[in-house]
């Protein structure tokens, strides 16, 4: 019996946790988007946030692309050579590097490069008592460091992931006319006449809203860091895993909420 | 001695309460700094002087207490009043707290730049003349707080400081690890630029020699309560037991050091 309410208590302290953070960091992000809106703004913040975001990241977006439409491309191709069905090769490619994939992976992706950035950077700044200078020195942190990069993030992303798209596709292309003899030109006729423009706009708005949890996780993360080094190491380390966990989870329910037909 | 008015102290704390997790770290504070004086705070690590300074500057929020600049509570002021009433302090923070993504003039000039009463190059020339005030050539602006050692960081910090000629600066511990020399050095510009503003200060030290060149008044901080204040020219001959055996550095005497079993 004793052991049953342990685990009841245990269960119901982590729920109660999960809810205050959750509320913490609902808060967190009101206030950095209400400084949206107020001036003073950052822009020169706000640039040097989306360079890293979005030509820093691009290598590593565009790789992950490629690759992944190349192995797609191949192995629908083995799939579908059981049914006969190898002409939906450019179609299954194309469908899924757009709606799901592209978003996906580059958000993975960010998560890893930028998610751990802002955490280190932020985190760092907090140990070190940057962010109480700032105070010091009449600037408000969350509009200083949270909100420029938050507005980067949301509007980076998808910008990232309309370079994945072109870049996965093109891999597939490479593979099914190179590897797999398809005619080049029927290839791309494939993919283009299968392709609508709401699947791309599908994986633009998910990764928009990709972009500003990877955002979000790294600078709360990185703000509320306590305890040196080790204290940075582990919001880094949470801010890659809880933004990467976010994505596919809100991947699932975007899709189901919103784009499911 | 510049006191404003009626001999209104320029800080006035009283019963300034706070604790951590239980724990309590000040424990009813009073203190009066004098306009236009520099008082020292002394206390053993661990003793709540910098959650003092931080409840003064707004940076932690106290359980109780008044806390008066000017005669004005600063903690029943709305924010924007708070923030005006930051605008006028300067904060030399222990280990400088600059920000590292920023060369040397773009931190001494962070608040002039931030608060748009200044443009950028202005900002340089501004720098370029607040870092000589501190013994620091014009080139020092350009390089990176990296770039420095612990002693050019310090009067960086305090040129960042002084930069907007406040009319309080507080200092966290300016000499913390610096060779007797550099802390001498230190001291000797911080005497200067004090009163060359004019300003109030109010320090933390665990320094004596550092103490007596710096202050005019000190306090000594013990368990959370202010135990003595004096003219800082009589530390080591106050007759109060607490302050002697701290400023003679005796391992006899009524402090004696926590150790946890």
């Amino acid at each position: 019996m004793d052991l049953l309410l342990d685990a009841l208590a245990a269960i119901g302290r982590a729920v109660l946790r999960i809810c205050r953070t959750t509320g913490a960091v609902t808060l967190f992000a009101l206030e950095a988007l209400s400084h949206l809106v107020r001036p003073p703004f950052y822009g020169r913040l706000f640039g040097r946030a989306f360079v890293e975001i979005a030509y820093f990241s691009l290598p590593v977006v565009a790789l992950t692309a490629v690759f992944t439409g190349m192995v797609l491309a191949l192995q629908s191709y083995t799939g579908f050579s059981r049914f006969n069905a190898e002409g939906a090769v450019a179609n299954v490619v194309v469908l899924s590097i757009t709606r799901e994939l592209g978003p996906v992976l580059a958000g993975l992706m960010v998560a890893g490069r930028i998610g751990a950035s802002f955490a280190a950077e932020i985190g760092t700044m907090r140990v070190t008592d940057q962010i109480d200078a700032l105070t010091t020195l009449s600037t408000n942190p969350m509009k200083y460091l949270v909100a420029p990069r938050l507005l980067a993030g949301t509007i980076a992303l998808p910008l990232l992931v309309l370079v994945a798209d072109v870049l996965g596709v093109m891999g597939g292309w490479v593979i099914g006319t190179f590897r797999l003899d398809f005619s080049s030109a029927a290839y791309l006729r494939s993919t283009f006449d299968f392709l609508q423009a709401g699947d791309v706009l599908h994986g633009l708005s998910k990764s928009a809203v990709f972009g500003f949890v990877v955002a979000l996780m790294g600078c709360w993360f990185g703000y509320t860091s306590r305890g040196g080094a080790q204290g940075v190491g582990g919001a880094t380390t949470s801010a890659v895993v809880s933004s990467s966990i976010l994505i596919l989870a809100l991947d699932y329910v975007l899709t189901d909420l919103l784009f499911a037909r | 001695m510049k006191d404003n008015g009626a001999g209104i102290p320029k800080i006035r704390l009283r019963g300034v309460r706070k604790a951590f997790n239980g724990k309590v770290v000040l424990d009813g504070i009073d203190l009066d700094v004098r306009a236009g004086h520099s008082m020292v705070i002394l206390g053993g690590s661990g003793s709540g002087k910098s959650v003092m300074l931080k409840c003064i500057l707004g940076l932690i929020e106290p359980d109780s207490g008044v806390i008066e600049i000017d005669g004005r509570d600063v903690l029943r002021m709305s924010r924007r009043e708070r923030e005006a009433v930051n605008d006028r302090i300067g904060m030399l923070f222990q280990n400088g707290a600059l920000f590292d993504s920023l060369p040397v003039w773009e931190n001494v000039c962070f608040k002039l730049l931030a608060q748009g009463r200044i443009d950028r190059r202005a900002a340089r020339e501004k720098a370029a003349e607040v870092l000589a005030q501190v013994g620091l050539a014009p080139s020092v602006g350009d390089l990176y707080p990296a770039e420095l050692s612990g002693g050019m960081q310090k009067r960086v910090a305090l040129a960042r400081a002084i930069a907007a000629q406040p009319d309080i600066v507080f200092l966290d511990e300016p000499n913390t690890g610096l060779d007797p020399i550099m802390a001498a050095v230190i001291d000797g510009l911080i005497v200067d630029v004090v009163k060359r503003l004019g300003a109030t200060a109010l320090s933390i030290t665990h320094d004596m020699a550092s103490a007596r060149r710096i202050g005019d008044d000190a306090a000594m901080i013990h368990k959370g309560r202010i135990v003595w204040t004096g003219p800082a020219a009589s530390l080591g001959q106050t007759g109060n037991p607490l302050v002697d055996q701290f400023a003679r550095g005796e391992r006899e005497g009524p402090i004696q050091m926590e150790l946890r079993r």
